[in-house]
């Protein structure tokens, strides 16, 4: 175990007075469409100041992003700035008043390709991005990325750009930094890809740093490192930091100011705290709300449960393994295997929610595509006991017994735009299942298709029409319809939510216990976010390298964690309360040692 | 790593060429009877008699009555000590035969592929950048064009352009003069003079396809997120394409090598038929028709050699321009 932040308890400072690097004034940013220019921000104004972060929070579609690009001018096309101005006081640099002649662009009367914006770019502006994989080039190592950056803006030879080069990736933390320069991304751990990607923005001491998502495809774990370390060097250098999510918890955890962004339009914009307080908007108040419902178990389902406590055991998984093994052999000569699934024994009773919870690389996924024997396992048990009463070892049936466990057990993916085939209708897509298994034709396959669509709050019009139609969540109830089709007795729901905002995710969370109390369903529910299982779970797995470390009662295991793991992973999770900042020590489960 | 790699390559296209070979010569070998039987129709036919006896003492003398393996064995024995055996049609080593037509072969194999790719690069890169412009629907106009043109109708356009227009000479690879000389600066000249149609001709439809092929894979690249890091640390448009989209682009392209090799050499035995070129092409479809066993035989070796070392070539590069290739 090591210790990654100890941040001394503080109250987050309120409003700045400082005087602004960046001034963001009426900005309009629009895409031409055929329906005429589309505004994807709509009079946007807001301030950075030297050494405090900004965080513009918002769901998907409320034109943060655009607004962070429209800064440095990367809109693609055929976005572009329409009106404002974008005022970047040059000589109120990250180090405070710097002697010298005043001197203010106004970045959005520059054309995107000139070399006036590209002196900016990197120089003054610097801007991470979301998936730190496809952020970097696949091709080039990290070093190559880097001393790209530095010898741009500043005239250095090759050797001294490398030296620099080095010294970002030691600053960034990452270990051994002369080996890892001659390293690619794809050798990289997403952490250390993130990492890489801050070093490279630092190459040249921006004075402002734009940061798009940066932790959204982070584990927790790795979220709160990344998180210490963009809050350590901005105070080392005095960054103004412009830090984009979707994340309330994030931004209790490093905001000083917050702005609020609905439909490319500023809702509110304030101090921390006073958001978190004393929310004014509709909007805000909404998405603090679907935050907080979700960090307390259901009350719906504690109710259910005290009248209709889990019954029988549905599904008994012992000893569980799954080893993903490449051998390649012959000259190549490396027999690397992984033990995805490492002894995994669970127990799923009639009318019980069980969810499985671990950080990317767990085996949470695996174990799920196990029991669906999508993945056939390489040993143990997976007793699945049927309505009459009869036992299928689900790892020991031969492929074509599978068919009718498989009517009784559904999966619900994670993502709802690559999980539905765009060349089906939702009619089709829903109706499959039921065709497939020959139980429904023609007139009776529409009631039904219409029967389900309307379980999970769609109407039946939606039918004749394609999934492209709807938006993510809107989808993912078709998912839901499809899986629910054959009446199931257990669904096992993959990241289920990860994909959708916040809002949604209660409304999804809600339709799943509807679902459960109507159809009599279980559920797995696998995820990495602890506040859904929190609130939808009875019980809980904790997962780590394959192996199952904790199990209990989902609220035992929240509030009294046991495994050191658990309390590294709860630690690290960020808590929606400002108030709490600094409070919690946070650490790193490192394994066996 | 890079180099464990290479010789890994190395290393595996030994058996893989035996395999080959072995697959080549039974394919030979599948036709009913040899070439002694098509000999003998051919005697029959002239009107001479036909000595069964000298047949079979010709067929024992060149072991064609021995069994297959038997046979592939002498024959691939011969080969690894470079004697690729007798023609029986030229009653000559085959050896004597076929070099100067393969070399003349990969010349214009290689010609075609570099005039394919000087034009075939930047107006892909073009036609990506400037999407739906007048110039990309100009040139994606012309690609259609030169795709779909038979090569034939093609070579025989532009030779009476050529003859009647230009007053050239445009059949074969040589002037006369130069025809049996031996190599020296002019030749080559002359040599390069007459490889200009062939190569129009035989580059038209594979220009035409890399076009559509770059422009796609450059199109699937340009909007990537690697490319808007690029842009926000502040590289210039130009330098931006060029280092990154456009290298990633060229993955699929240079995958291609591998079948671009062959496909030329034995793609273009119409159009050598058509201009009359000394090229490898007609002399394997002649030797074929006439079962001479061991010279379309040396043909084939040679055909499949150049495939596995244009396999080796485009994985070797891939293996350099992508080092995601070298370690799975």
């Amino acid at each position: 175990m090591l210790d990654l932040a100890r941040r001394p308890a503080e109250a987050p400072p309120t409003g700045a007075a400082l005087a602004p690097v960046l001034e963001v004034k009426n900005l309009v940013t629009a895409f031409a469409t055929r329906r005429g220019p589309f505004k994807a921000v709509d009079d946007v104004s807001f301030t950075l100041a030297p050494g405090k972060t900004l965080c513009l929070v918002g769901e998907s579609g409320s034109g943060k992003s655009v607004t962070a690009r429209s800064i440095l001018q990367i809109v693609d096309p055929p976005g572009a700035i329409e009106s404002g101005s974008i005022l970047l006081h040059r000589h109120r640099t990250a180090k405070g008043d710097r002697a010298g002649p005043a001197e203010t662009v106004d970045m959005a009367a520059l054309h995107p390709r000139s070399r006036a914006i590209r002196a900016i770019r990197g120089r003054d502006i610097a801007m991470i991005f979301q998936e730190p994989m496809s952020s970097l080039s696949p091709v080039h190592t990290i070093g190559n990325q880097i001393v790209e950056a530095i010898r741009l803006h500043d005239h250095v030879g090759k050797k001294e750009a490398k030296e620099r080069a080095v010294e970002l990736l030691k600053k960034v933390e990452i270990p051994r930094p002369e080996k890892a320069i001659e390293r690619y991304p794809f050798e990289y751990s997403g952490g250390m890809r993130q990492r890489a990607m801050i070093a490279m923005a630092l190459a040249c001491t921006p004075s402002v740093l734009i940061a798009d998502e940066p932790t959204t495809a982070l584990d927790v774990t790795t979220q709160a490192e990344i998180l210490a370390l963009i809050k350590k060097l901005q105070t080392d250098v005095g960054m103004a930091v412009l830090f984009i999510t979707h994340d309330m918890g994030v931004v209790a955890e490093i905001a000083d100011e917050v702005a609020v962004m609905r439909f490319g339009k500023l809702v509110e914009h304030g101090d921390t705290l006073t958001i978190f307080e004393r929310p004014q908007h509709d909007y805000t108040k909404m998405l603090l709300g679907a935050v907080k419902a979700l960090d307390r178990p259901s009350p719906r389902r504690l109710q259910r449960r005290e009248t209709n406590p889990p019954g029988d055991p549905v599904l008994e998984v012992r000893d569980l393994r799954k080893v993903f093994g490449s051998s390649s052999g012959f000259l190549g000569r490396n027999k690397d295997y992984v033990n995805a699934v490492d002894g995994v024994s669970l127990t799923l009773r009639a009318g019980e929610n069980l969810g499985i919870v671990g950080e990317s690389g767990s085996g949470k996924s695996t174990l799920g595509r196990c029991l669906m024997r999508v993945y056939p396992a390489n040993g143990g048990e997976i007793r699945y006991i049927d309505r009459k009463g009869t036992v299928h070892d689900i790892a020991a049936l031969p492929e074509r017994g599978l068919a009718p466990v498989r009517r009784d057990l559904r999966m619900i993916f994670q993502d709802p735009f690559s999980s539905l085939n765009p060349r089906m209708t939702v009619g089709q897509i829903v109706g499959e299942p039921l065709l497939v298994n020959g139980l429904a034709q023609g007139a009776r396959l529409r009631d039904r298709v219409a029967e389900l669509l309307s379980l999970v709050g769609m109407p039946e019009s939606a039918m004749e029409r394609y999934p492209h139609a709807f938006s993510g969540g809107q989808r993912q109830r078709i998912g839901i319809a499809r899986a629910i089709a054959l009446e199931p007795k257990i669904i096992i729901a993959d990241e289920a939510t990860s994909a959708l905002d916040v809002s949604l995710r209660t409304q999804v969370l809600e339709l799943l216990l509807d679902l459960q109390e109507r159809l009599d369903l279980s559920f797995i529910f696998i995820s990495h976010d602890i506040a859904v299982i929190r609130y939808f779970c009875d019980r809980i797995a904790v997962m780590f390298r394959g192996k199952v470390v904790e199990e209990g009662a989902t609220e035992a295991v929240c509030t009294a964690p046991q495994h050191a793991y658990t309390q590294a992973l709860l630690s690290a999770v960020p808590h929606p309360d400002p108030r709490m900042r600094g409070t919690r020590i946070r650490h790193r489960y490192t394994g066996a040692g | 790593m890079l180099l464990a790699y290479v010789v890994r390559r190395l290393f595996w296209s030994i058996p893989f060429f035996f395999a080959v070979s072995l697959v080549a010569f039974a394919l030979i070998e599948a036709p009913p009877g040899d070439y002694m039987t098509t000999f003998a129709a051919t005697l029959a036919q002239s009107g001479d008699i036909v000595d069964q006896e000298r047949l079979d003492a010709l067929r024992e003398r060149y072991g064609l009555d021995q069994p297959f393996v038997v046979q592939y064995w002498k024959w691939i024995s011969g080969v690894v000590r470079g004697d690729f055996g007798i023609s029986f049609e030229w009653q000559q080593p085959v050896s004597d035969l076929i070099w100067e037509r393969m070399a003349l072969s990969v010349i214009l194999a290689a010609a075609t592929l570099l005039f394919t790719w000087a034009i075939a690069f930047p107006i892909g890169i073009y036609s990506a950048v400037r999407k739906y412009s007048i110039g990309d629907y100009f040139f994606s106009a012309l690609g259609f064009i030169g795709l779909s043109l038979p090569n034939f109708l093609l070579g025989l356009v532009l030779m009476y352009i050529a003859v009647v227009h230009f007053g050239s000479d445009v059949s074969g690879l040589f002037s006369a003069e130069y025809q049996q000389a031996p190599w020296s600066w002019g030749k080559v000249v002359d040599l390069g003079q007459h490889l200009l149609i062939p190569v129009v001709i035989l580059g038209t439809s594979a220009t035409a396809s890399l076009i559509r092929i770059m422009r796609a894979n450059l199109l699937d690249e340009l909007y990537k997120p690697y490319v808007t890091t690029a842009r926000a640390k502040g590289l210039s448009e130009w330098r931006l394409l060029v280092k990154y989209p456009v290298r990633l682009a060229l993955n699929p392209f240079v995958s291609t090598i591998g079948w671009a090799f062959p496909q030329l050499v034995s793609g273009s035995v119409i159009i050598s038929y058509v201009l009359s070129l000394p090229t490898a092409g007609p002399l394997l479809l002649q030797a074929l028709l006439a079962q001479d066993m061991f010279l379309a035989g040396a043909f084939i070796l040679l055909l499949c050699a150049l495939s596995i070392i244009g396999m080796l070539v485009s994985d070797i590069l891939l293996a350099v321009i992508d080092p995601r290739i070298r370690y799975r």
